[in-house]
């Protein structure tokens, strides 16, 4: 099927942008490709803490937080929907988030944010900093060791393995085409569309969504745009499925509805290796007591580490490339919570070039400015 | 061993992971030429799976467990003998390699955590049972032959009757005999040995009949046959029972279907590399199309593609208990060489007389590997099938995640949990490879296995907490 | 389930299943000591609440697990029995401080 092959809009990347954002696509009425890498591609989607977390956003912009914002109030209505196509529940839950503060040091540097960001944060939600008594009072069982924590309503959770599958599935039962195991090389202009060549073949387009993940800088090169990304290494470590006795969610420890504990996660700079170290999960398991003692005698089933895809300021990406109208780019570390976003609001600006205003100034024109 | 903080440390020049033939044989060697060397081991006793016991069976009668068994016992006398340290009842949880830090073993004894620099070490953790997914495998009473076979030797328990053993291989023939030595009543053995096998092992006949296996072999067969009812070219093969087995239901060679009363049904068709420790240490493996199984990539030298890192014995693919010993002292030979202390025509002189017992050793291998081929499916199962126990996950779902996209183990784990529960995949991986190789109509061989990271032995938070806290970077994400 | 062979006298060793006193051969694991003692499963799944019992006695495939003086999920295969264990089986998930 070499160098025939027509649709609408190509997306490159099977991770959550680029799923959640094919699978918007196809709920718009376009015919899809979804190009996905192999079994073993760094891939954040298989590595996230499943957060969808809005509390600590905010430093620096506030279109960022009205974006969050907008996507978080999507969740219940998106997962809801998700769930009738799949069938998959995705474990979505907004019980309110705590960040637990271990030491004075922590609970002071956490106030500081919650007041650098509070003019951006919403007025019906803002951040609060609990103290030691109010923590304890709301949540049992907490350790000794913790001094405070800040608390937003807004945050919850998910089960973000089954919103990654659930995409897919959701996707595949649309009518959505995915092609895994392929290297996109290149796109190239074609008359007034596209050509993604890859190995062997080239496939055709009008539109092309670039959600490639740490694969984005080379893309964004052959456009003329800056490089975006770069990657954060976080490591998680998951426990025995327990029976449910953790119905808060917290930044770094978390039980899924299956019984299973995350804790994680960390952040490092480890250039593309995605392994995990001792010392680290020493420190998160330290951790993960000091905040629970209960948790002590648990045991670990697994860690990970995976890569973050993170831009230099941290703050998302979206761009239709300059001399490249149709061709769009897209990340942002935090695909879990702006699943619903990529899905609803960022589909239609592909598919109808009406771009949610507050996306404009995501653009890669700024990492320009700082080279 | 007592609860003691975790700390790093340097206790040995070389540490051998697992106590079985090629660990006892590696560790002799070395510590024979005055290497400071540290056996880790997980049982309380040594022998690994193969002399399981070997030191303390309270099995009294020499012929029921055979000559080959008592084999253990020199091993572990000239391993006594040596000088080198054991730690016993050391589970090994993490093997990591650091650019600046060298190796590292993370290991708990008793629950408290260790973490000890070694400057070189040689994996010797052995082969597992591999996996024989049929209906109804995760049925108690239902167990690998092998397992069976440790409950004899260290505890002298049988099964009570009806008792059913299922499968094909050396080993299930072993235990056969052990049991009507022991006087255990069979009701059947129920031989899955597809009639094709024949024909494929023939040609490397002549390499078998030479070898220690085709006497030892053929009177176990014989003797076995003789006082049990041998039925040939099982297919088919399901256990029934609601909370227990109650009975095997299967397909006879002549086409007939039958089924049997079974308390017990003991599984069995070869065993694989345990691939874990090795896999999560980063070493590199490669599908065996011979052995069907993923085997750590070792040069002639037994050493991985980790640096520093030797792997001997059946975790380096099986060639059985004899070979085992060879490749630990090839293994052991390669590192005093990398050390110093031998050099290169010293390991050359050393290895020599070695490389020349273990061809010996391996001799035959390659006729039983190709008749003792596990049937297609009984490898590869049928929809309804569980394939992960932990998880309970399906063939049948498995395929669904492969028309999906998915393209290897790694993302139907993603989509499915299959191979996150506490086995961590020991007990699907190889089939899970299998069947999505089957689904794709690729070889196994580009679907590859599952990414593994330590700990890869259970180990509480508490276990793991426990550390000096010096030279920890504060890592933890804001959110 | 098993049964034991005729052997030399071991020594043994007293421990509880599930309150009930049972004895065991010093040196068997607490999966050996269930087998002998007739126990019909060591727990049940927490994903569908399957039966499972001692499966590779090896410590690969963790179907063994019970909960062990207090503390759950631990591989029966693994341990060996000690004066006044107290074994017993499992239902489900694991719960917090056991």
């Amino acid at each position: 099927m070499s160098g025939t092959s027509e649709q609408d809009v190509i997306v490159v990347g099977g991770g959550l942008i680029g799923i959640a954002s094919a699978l918007g696509l196809r709920q718009l009425g376009l015919s899809v490709l979804l190009l996905d890498e192999g079994d073993v591609a760094h891939r954040a989607a298989r590595g996230n803490f499943g957060l969808v977390w809005l509390q600590s956003k905010g430093g620096g912009s506030g279109d960022y937080v009205r974006w969050t914002r907008r996507s978080i109030d999507h969740w219940p209505d998106f997962s809801r929907e998700l769930t009738e196509l799949t069938g998959i529940d995705l474990g979505y839950r907004r019980p309110g988030g705590y960040h637990l503060c271990l030491s004075d040091t922590e609970f002071a540097s956490r106030s500081a944010l919650v007041d650098r960001i509070a003019p951006n944060q919403p007025d019906d939600a803002k951040t609060v900093m609990l103290d030691a008594a109010e923590v304890r009072r709301r949540i049992d069982g907490v350790g000794e060791g913790v001094v405070g924590a800040s608390y937003n309503e807004l945050d919850g959770d998910c089960n973000s393995l089954a919103l990654f599958r659930a995409l897919h599935e959701g996707f595949n039962r649309l009518g959505g085409r995915y092609k895994p195991s392929v290297r996109v090389d290149a796109v190239e202009r074609d008359g007034g569309a596209y050509r993604v060549r890859t190995g062997e073949d080239s496939f055709g387009a009008s539109k092309v969504v670039f959600a490639a993940g740490l694969g984005l800088n080379r893309f964004a090169g052959q456009v003329g745009m800056p490089e975006i990304v770069r990657p954060q290494r976080g490591q998680i470590i998951v426990t025995e499925r327990l029976r449910p006795f953790l119905s808060m969610v917290f930044s770094q420890i978390r039980q899924l509805p299956n019984g299973t504990v995350l804790i994680g996660d960390t952040k490092e700079d480890a250039g593309f290796d995605n392994g995990t170290t001792s010392i680290i999960m020493r420190e998160l398991a330290e951790r993960a007591v000091k905040t629970l003692p209960h948790l002590a005698n648990v045991n670990i089933v697994r860690a990970w580490g995976a890569l973050r895809v993170l831009t230099h300021d941290g703050l998302p990406c979206y761009e239709e490339a300059p001399d490249w109208p149709g061709v769009f780019f897209a990340t942002s570390h935090s695909a879990v919570t702006l699943a619903p976003g990529h899905a609803r609001e960022f589909a239609r600006w592909v598919a109808f070039g009406e771009a949610p205003p507050d996306l404009l100034g995501f653009s890669s024109a700024r990492f320009r400015a700082a080279a | 061993m007592t609860a003691s903080p975790m700390t790093s440390q340097k206790p040995a020049d070389l540490v051998v992971i697992g106590a079985g033939p090629a660990g006892l044989a590696a560790a002799a060697l070395a510590a024979g030429h005055g290497i400071r060397t540290l056996l880790l081991d997980e049982q309380p006793a040594p022998g690994g799976q193969i002399y399981r016991g070997v030191t303390r069976t309270p099995i009294g009668d020499p012929r029921v467990l055979g000559p080959d068994y008592r084999r253990g016992q020199d091993l572990v006398a000239a391993f006594e003998s040596s000088g080198a340290k054991r730690v016993v009842g050391a589970s090994v949880w993490s093997l990591t390699r650091d650019a600046e830090a060298g190796l590292e073993i993370g290991y708990s004894v008793a629950g408290a955590g260790t973490l000890i620099q070694a400057p070189r070490v040689i994996l010797a953790t052995g082969a597992m049972e591999r996996p024989f997914p049929i209906p109804g495998w995760t049925l108690p009473g239902v167990m690998g032959a092998g397992a069976a076979q440790t409950l004899l030797k260290t505890s002298a328990l049988v099964p009570d009757g009806p008792l059913v053993l299922a499968g094909t291989g050396p080993l299930l023939w072993l235990l056969a005999v052990q049991y009507v030595r022991a006087g255990v009543s069979i009701g059947a053995i129920l031989d899955t040995t597809p009639r094709a096998n024949w024909r494929a092992a023939l040609p490397h006949m002549a390499g078998f009949v030479r070898s220690s296996y085709a006497i030892k072999g053929l009177k176990q067969l014989r003797e076995a046959r003789s006082k049990v009812r041998v039925i040939s070219q099982v297919t088919g093969l399901r256990a029934l029972g609601s909370d227990r087995i109650e009975a095997v239901a299967f397909r006879r060679g002549d086409g007939a279907e039958e089924r049997m009363p079974a308390a017990t049904l003991l599984l069995h068709q070869g065993v694989i590399p345990n691939p874990n420790l090795a896999s999560a240490a980063g070493c590199a493996q490669d599908w065996n199309p011979d052995q069907l199984c993923w085997m750590p990539r070792t040069d002639v030298w037994n050493a991985s593609t980790v640096d520093g890192v030797w792997i001997a014995g059946d975790g380096a693919g099986i060639g059985g208990a004899i070979a085992a010993e060879h490749q630990g002292r090839l293994a052991a030979v390669a590192a005093l060489s990398a050390m110093g202390v031998l050099d290169g025509a010293g390991q050359d002189r050393e290895a020599a007389p070695i490389r020349k017992a273990l061809a010996g050793a391996t001799r035959g291998r390659r006729f039983l590997d190709a008749l003792y081929r596990p049937a297609d499916q009984f490898r590869v199962p049928e929809d309804d099938t569980l394939v992960c126990r932990c998880e309970e996950v399906t063939a049948g779902q498995l395929r669904e995640a492969v028309r999906l996209g998915c393209t290897g183990p790694n993302q139907t784990k993603t989509f499915l949990r299959c191979g996150m529960g506490p086995c961590q995949g020991r007990l699907c991986g190889t089939t899970v490879t299998e069947l999505i190789a089957a689904e794709r109509r690729v070889p196994a061989s580009e679907v590859g296995h599952y990414r593994l990271r330590p700990p890869i032995k259970p180990i509480t938070l508490a276990e793991l907490a426990a550390v000096s806290k010096d030279d920890i970077p504060a890592v933890a994400a804001e959110r | 389930m098993f049964h034991r062979l005729p052997v030399p006298d071991g020594e043994t060793v007293s421990f509880t299943i599930d309150g009930t006193p049972a004895e065991a051969r010093v040196g068997d694991t607490v999966a050996a000591a269930l087998l002998v003692n007739g126990v019909p499963h060591c727990r049940t799944t927490p994903v569908s609440g399957s039966p499972r019992g001692p499966y590779c006695m090896m410590g690969v495939c963790f179907d063994c697990l019970v909960t062990i003086d207090g503390v759950g999920n631990r591989q029966a295969c693994q341990e060996r029995v000690a004066p006044g264990m107290r074994v017993a089986t499992q239902m489900g998930s694991r719960e917090l401080d056991r």
